[in-house]
């Protein structure tokens, strides 16, 4: 490998890192905050992908769709909240896997119902479609760049988020002491709905953006839900910095272990993964 | 109970006997098998990914029989369905169900190859006759091939084994090879290492990635380093259109031909969109083969179920016409095996894919087509193999 196709390796690795910290995130988010093992995340993934596909068939416009679709999941998630996720805090995390295997389910009897089991495609927007030649036989699509770029961003905003506003520092004292932080008048309730219906949002979004290269599919969500376990687990469950700097690792052993070694790369990742609970075993960045 | 029989003991073992001689428990095999309809089951996807598959399959053998007269060698049917939902863990179970429960003379099915080593697995043990509307895997007419198992579809390595001559005669002599690493991806891959490296090509480097990932940028990138005069691919389904989209936005479509296995392109040309435009692949159907046969069965077709067919629908018609053929030859009496395989063994089938036969291993020997995708459509450009029969390496019929 010379030293330019290395440089792009990286930036793919990089690339998927990003995508695969957005949907970590939410995931470690609800597990950290609210320690609920939610196994249906991925059908969030799922859900975001549809959305996009539909509402911008709908409206006409993908940017249009992906803030509509962003409300609705919001929306969506503080529904499954208050309906069934709010009643299962306390319970054992067996109920919970049990319940969030359930909804795996019943989402994919859903998207079966309301958009069938065809693949289908959604094209990049018009602005983003173009691509840039980085050798003579290979460019780099710019909505990639978009990509990495809403990941960056997002990755930003839910790190101020939660270290520089007041209400990050009422989701850190919740996930840190539950009881004494509402013994001090704060709305408890509310913030776990807000945390929940957040991490519902950043798979969505993930989803939306990542629907015009992935496809929509059935089952899409599964594919995307063990790397995103992989991925928290590494990071240390609950560490949203964890699972960011997982996700980059992650990213770059998946992409390397393909063009180096791949008759293994199917495994490689868990390798890593098996290697860091060995000597950390509550992964990289316990909170 | 015998010394003080009550009246409701009575009425409730009065009503299981007569549904147990409703549904057939009570007679003998040998009646059913003879006086009786002939008991025909479906085992495939009626949920899931593939749902849309089973419905194809279904429908083209029941419009094969229906044109018939709805009859096998005279004996009305009695239709059984079992949904396998692709999984390959109650594989075995459903196939019981049909075969033990049910009692069929012919079990229909399947399309995922897991899920057909399962049936395979009760096929051979119970003696039914199995026929295969799709599932590729080799071992089933291979290795483990079996007087009672037909398949009319195709096996995995067929489609690719007419690939790397069409490619070659194209000009392009040295490839990169790229699927998933699994069980149909290697044997695809078989098929076209054989038919390329003798048509004189040389495959650069052999690509993959474990199934179902979907993250191809990082061999895309090694791939415009190589440099190849071509890519050949085993694609299928969400994934397919993935592929052909990354491979286009990553700028290599129009420098660096994609081919692929049919299947590449089969119900993945509206996703995939532009980027599928030009794609080559071989198949054993495909769109605009403009013969009175294919006309006939596209619009018969499109009339009776309001919808297109496409290449399951063929291959589950072609299920039903070797049914019939088999069932004519022996006037219905299914028992009759001996005469049945044969007749289903020296069978031509009048397909729609164009005329084909049953190999000595009891898969097809058929045409394979070169086809490009043009709009939304597979449009057929030629023939890329006359009669290729599997290699049936293994088999000892």
């Amino acid at each position: 490998m010379d030293f330019v196709n290395f440089l792009i390796q990286l930036l793919n690795s990089v690339q998927y890192g990003l995508l695969l910290f957005m949907l970590a995130a939410g995931l470690t988010l609800i597990f950290g905050i609210m320690g609920v093992v939610n196994l249906a995340h991925g059908s969030f993934y799922m859900l975001g992908a549809y959305l996009a596909w539909s509402l911008a068939g709908m409206l006409g416009s993908f940017t249009l769709a992906i803030l509509v679709g962003t409300a609705l999941s919001v929306a969506f998630g503080l529904l499954l909240e208050k309906v069934l996720f709010r009643h299962f805090y306390h319970r054992d995390h067996l109920d919970q896997v049990l319940l969030t295997f359930g909804l795996i389910y019943v989402f994919e009897e859903l998207r079966s119902m309301l958009w069938g089991d065809d693949v289908h495609g959604l094209q990049v927007p018009e602005a983003l479609s173009a691509s840039i030649p980085l050798t003579d036989t290979l460019s780099y699509p710019v909505y990639r760049l978009f990509m990495s770029g809403i990941c960056l961003l997002l990755a930003l905003g839910l790190y101020l988020l939660i270290s520089r506003t007041r209400l990050g520092m009422k989701i850190r004292a919740g996930a840190f002491n539950h009881e004494m932080t509402e013994a001090l008048g704060v709305n408890i309730k509310l913030i776990h709905a807000v945390v929940f219906a957040l991490g519902v949002g950043l798979a969505s979004i993930a989803g939306m953006i990542a629907a015009p290269v992935s496809s929509v599919y059935p089952n899409m969500g599964g594919q995307v839900l063990i790397m995103c376990f992989v991925v928290v687990v590494i990071g240390g469950i609950g560490s949203v910095r964890g699972a960011l700097i997982s996700a980059l690792l992650v990213g770059l052993v998946d992409t390397f272990g393909k063009v180096l070694l791949p008759q293994v790369s199917g495994m490689l990742v868990y390798v890593l993964m098996a290697a860091v609970l060995l000597y950390k075993p509550e992964g990289l960045f316990k909170q | 109970m015998h010394t003080n029989p009550n009246r409701r003991h009575v009425l409730a073992q009065g009503a299981a006997l007569m549904g147990a001689t409703a549904s057939g428990l009570l007679l003998p095999q040998h009646v059913l098998a003879q006086s009786g309809k002939i008991r025909v089951g479906f085992m495939l996807p009626y949920t899931g990914t593939f749902a849309q598959l089973g419905v194809a399959i279904e429908n083209g053998v029941r419009m094969a029989i229906n044109e018939q007269g709805g009859k096998l060698g005279g004996r009305e049917i009695e239709w059984f369905k079992v949904d396998d939902e692709s999984e390959p863990s109650k594989a075995i179970e459903n196939a019981n169900k049909l075969v033990q429960r049910d009692k069929v003379d012919v079990l229909i099915g399947t399309v995922h190859s897991g899920v057909q080593m399962g049936i395979h697995r009760v096929a051979r043990e119970s003696g039914v006759l199995s026929l295969i509307p799709n599932a590729g895997v080799h071992m089933a007419t291979r290795a483990q091939c079996a007087p009672n198992v037909f398949r009319a579809s195709f096996t995995n390595s067929q489609p690719t084994m007419a690939l790397g001559e069409a490619m070659v005669k194209r000009g392009h002599k040295k490839a990169v090879w790229i699927t998933w690493k699994y069980a149909a991806g290697d044997e695809a891959y078989e098929g076209f290492k054989e038919s390329y490296t003798k048509a004189g090509g040389t495959i650069v480097k052999e690509l993959g990635l474990p199934f179902p990932n979907v993250e191809f940028q990082a061999l895309l990138t090694e791939i415009a380093a190589l440099k190849p005069d071509a890519v050949a691919c085993f694609f299928a389904g969400g994934g397919a259109a993935k592929f052909m989209k990354d491979y286009a936005a990553a700028g290599l479509k129009d420098k660096i031909p994609l081919y692929g296995s049919g299947f590449l392109t089969e119900g993945t040309i509206e996703a995939a969109g532009p980027a599928a435009e030009g794609v080559l692949s071989t198949l054993h159907y495909g769109d605009g083969i403009d013969t009175k046969r294919n006309n006939e069965f596209r619009l018969n077709y499109a009339k009776t179920f309001k919808m297109q067919p496409d290449v399951y629908a063929v291959q589950g018609y072609d299920t039903g016409l070797l049914l019939i053929q088999g069932a004519n030859a022996v006037k219905g009496d299914l028992s009759k095996k001996a005469d049945l395989y044969k007749a289903m063994e020296g069978a031509t089938i009048d397909s729609p894919r164009g005329k084909w036969t049953m190999s000595k291993a009891h898969n097809p020997v058929q045409d394979i087509y070169l086809r490009q995708v043009v709009g939304k459509e597979n449009k057929v450009i030629g023939v890329a193999a006359k009669a290729l029969a599997d290699s049936g390496a293994g088999c000892r019929l």
